[in-house]
């Protein structure tokens, strides 16, 4: 409906964002994940959250993806509140969480099919598996896919919704360093392609320091955002650079003071 | 002469790398043996044995098994000649040869038990001649209590397998329904159906439709049980990842949790067909007036156990076959898991 100024709109909004959890233990007890955590992303930004684990990546991952509702604060793409998970913002997890069910084809229409508009989008089906270099393994069952393939197919599957926001959960944490690299690339590729606003959750420095704009560092739990550092190298980037590597020292510098606080 | 040759060299040719092409096992001697040897053996044995054991009984009660065992060596020699042919009919026949003897061995200490050296009472245990006879000559109505057993089970069991998925998935899926009904599932639902056929013979208007409401009962239970687990089991990443996507409940009940319940599902199915076999059988016995369990008694009655057993063949036949039915949809069905879960 207001498709023209979509572009401008899709900023993600996070504002003063609070969460906890019950303990397992003791459910009367709650013990704070988020802590006030606020955080604005410009449209077609690629940023990285890095902390140490246990730091509520994921949770704020979560809640910007509508899986989780928090205490109090608001987050809001664009002008429109996040109040239940959509089409709009796709998730990738660790694990691709392929359906094991469907075939690769299959999986990537899953959205497609839910939003019931298979019928006039089918012809993307094929762009996408295209995009990621998957055509030939159309009918193959997911338990027959490397890592690296599943996770691409679960990229394809979030992507065929065109959501405003991309949120990646370490998704490329189980593969093999190799594979790790070429889809760090491929992931660029497709960001550059499509120009979404994509947020990964990481533990790797190299690779957020490779890949975003900015990496946004939080502390140990309760997760606030400790530090802001916008990446000002041109990309593509050489990882053995002199900058590359001063960055990453000061990140590391920066995380182990983060940990030994808590 | 010289042209028949040279026409037949090439398929002579073809046999030969054919045979080498064969299995690696299949060229060591030993192994080629195995491959046609044992079933005509055992049939030659068994032949024997019955040709020698039956000389006291009169022809007209042998005669089928006779003839049966001639026929099945007719057909294992014309076998053990075709494989030299056919590589698949060989890996099969090498799969299945040994299970086929030993099975021809069975029904021959079984004959050497009872006719032979009549180490069991007479007329409750008759010999494999004598059930074969049984079963050539009650086969108009061994077919038709088959019939109706098939038309009964297949009822009970699709009226307890559909009646099982709708409380399955709603108990599996809905938390207040989980609550209501986990409770009456597990005080009602480990009762066996047959205690209920008392009740049932005085509540239902005709005995085949209390049979086939006890059947469906039995049914229901183990299906209701792991239909709820598998559903409520669906891993909860495929539900996030689903309604990432813009899934609504429609989508995330019937695409996602009952396509992830079905491996649990299959279970279900399996062990109510076990229960639904066992329910068929005492209906039919204790208030149907038809079909296998029917005939059972009712062939006990005049006491003629060579129908019995013959049922009990047929039974055996019956049952296995059904099972392998559900066993071929479940290799279709969960095409997806192969090399996933063997079970």
């Amino acid at each position: 409906m207001v498709a023209a100024v979509a572009n401008e709109a899709s900023a993600l909004e996070v504002r003063e964002v609070t969460k906890s959890f019950p303990l397992p233990e003791d459910p009367a007890v709650r013990r704070l994940a988020l802590d006030a955590v606020s955080l604005s992303m410009p449209a077609g930004e690629l940023a990285s959250l890095v902390g140490p684990s246990g730091c509520g990546k994921s949770t704020l991952l979560r809640l910007i993806a509508g899986l989780d509702m928090p205490d109090s604060g608001e987050l809001a793409v664009g002008a429109e509140l996040i109040t239940e998970p959509n089409a709009e913002r796709g998730l990738v997890f660790q694990d691709p969480n392929l359906f094991p069910w469907l075939t690769v084809r299959r999986n990537i229409e899953a959205g497609l099919v839910a939003r019931h508009v298979l019928h006039e989008k089918r012809h993307e089906v094929d762009e996408f598996m295209r995009l990621v270099g998957l055509e030939s393994f159309a009918d193959a069952y997911p338990h027959h896919l490397s890592g690296g393939m599943a996770q691409r197919v679960a990229l394809a599957r979030a992507l065929i919704n065109h959501p405003k926001v991309l949120l990646l959960d370490e998704p490329l944490g189980a593969l093999d360093a190799f594979t790790r690299m070429r889809m760090q690339d491929e992931v660029l590729r497709l960001w550059q392609a499509r120009r979404k606003t994509m947020l990964l959750v990481t533990h790797d420095i190299d690779e957020a320091i490779y890949m975003s704009d900015r990496i946004v560092i939080m502390t140990q739990r309760p997760g606030r955002i400790e530090r802001i550092i916008p990446v000002n190298l041109s990309r593509p980037r050489d990882r053995s650079s002199s900058e590359f590597l001063q960055l990453r020292s000061e990140i590391l510098e920066l995380l182990h003071f983060a940990g030994g606080v808590a | 002469m010289l042209q028949e040759a040279s026409r037949r060299g090439p398929e002579i040719n073809s046999a030969r790398t054919d045979a080498t092409l064969g299995d690696v096992a299949a060229e060591r001697g030993t192994k080629r043996w195995r491959t046609w040897l044992p079933v005509p053996l055992a049939n030659l044995i068994c032949l024997a044995v019955h040709w020698f054991v039956s000389k006291t009984e009169s022809p007209a009660e042998t005669r089928s098994y006779f003839v049966f065992l001639w026929n099945f060596l007719a057909v294992s020699f014309l076998l053990a000649i075709a494989q030299l042919w056919l590589p698949a009919l060989r890996r099969r026949m090498r799969q299945a040869g040994p299970i086929f003897a030993v099975a021809l061995l069975t029904l021959c200490a079984w004959e050497l038990i009872t006719t032979g050296f009549r180490l069991l009472p007479l007329p409750y245990f008759p010999s494999p001649a004598g059930v074969f006879q049984s079963l050539i000559n009650d086969r108009a109505l061994l077919f038709d209590s088959t019939w109706h057993s098939l038309v009964l089970l297949l009822g009970g069991y699709a009226l307890g397998v559909i009646a099982g998925l709708i409380s399955g998935i709603c108990i599996g899926w809905s938390t207040p329904v989980r609550y209501w009904g986990m409770p009456i599932l597990k005080v009602v639902g480990p009762i066996p159906a047959t205690a209920w056929i008392p009740l049932a013979m005085v509540i239902s208007p005709s005995a085949v439709f209390s049979a086939a409401s006890l059947i469906a009962l039995a049914v229901w239970f183990p299906v209701t049980m792991l239909t709820a687990s598998g559903i409520s089991n669906t891993r909860a990443s495929y539900l996030d990842v689903a309604r990432t996507l813009g899934a609504g409940r429609r989508y995330l009940i019937f695409r996602v949790a009952i396509p992830a319940a079905l491996p649990s599902i299959f279970i279900g199915l399996f062990m109510g067909l076990g229960a639904s076999f066992l329910t068929l059988v005492v209906a039919e016995t204790v208030g149907v007036k038809s079909g296998l369990g029917w005939y059972v008694s009712w062939a006990q009655g005049w006491a003629e156990y060579g129908k019995v057993f013959a049922a009990l063949v047929i039974m055996a036949a019956f049952f296995s076959t059904i099972m392998t039915v559900l066993f071929k949809v479940r290799d279709r069905v969960l095409v997806w898991q192969k090399g996933v879960i063997k079970w």
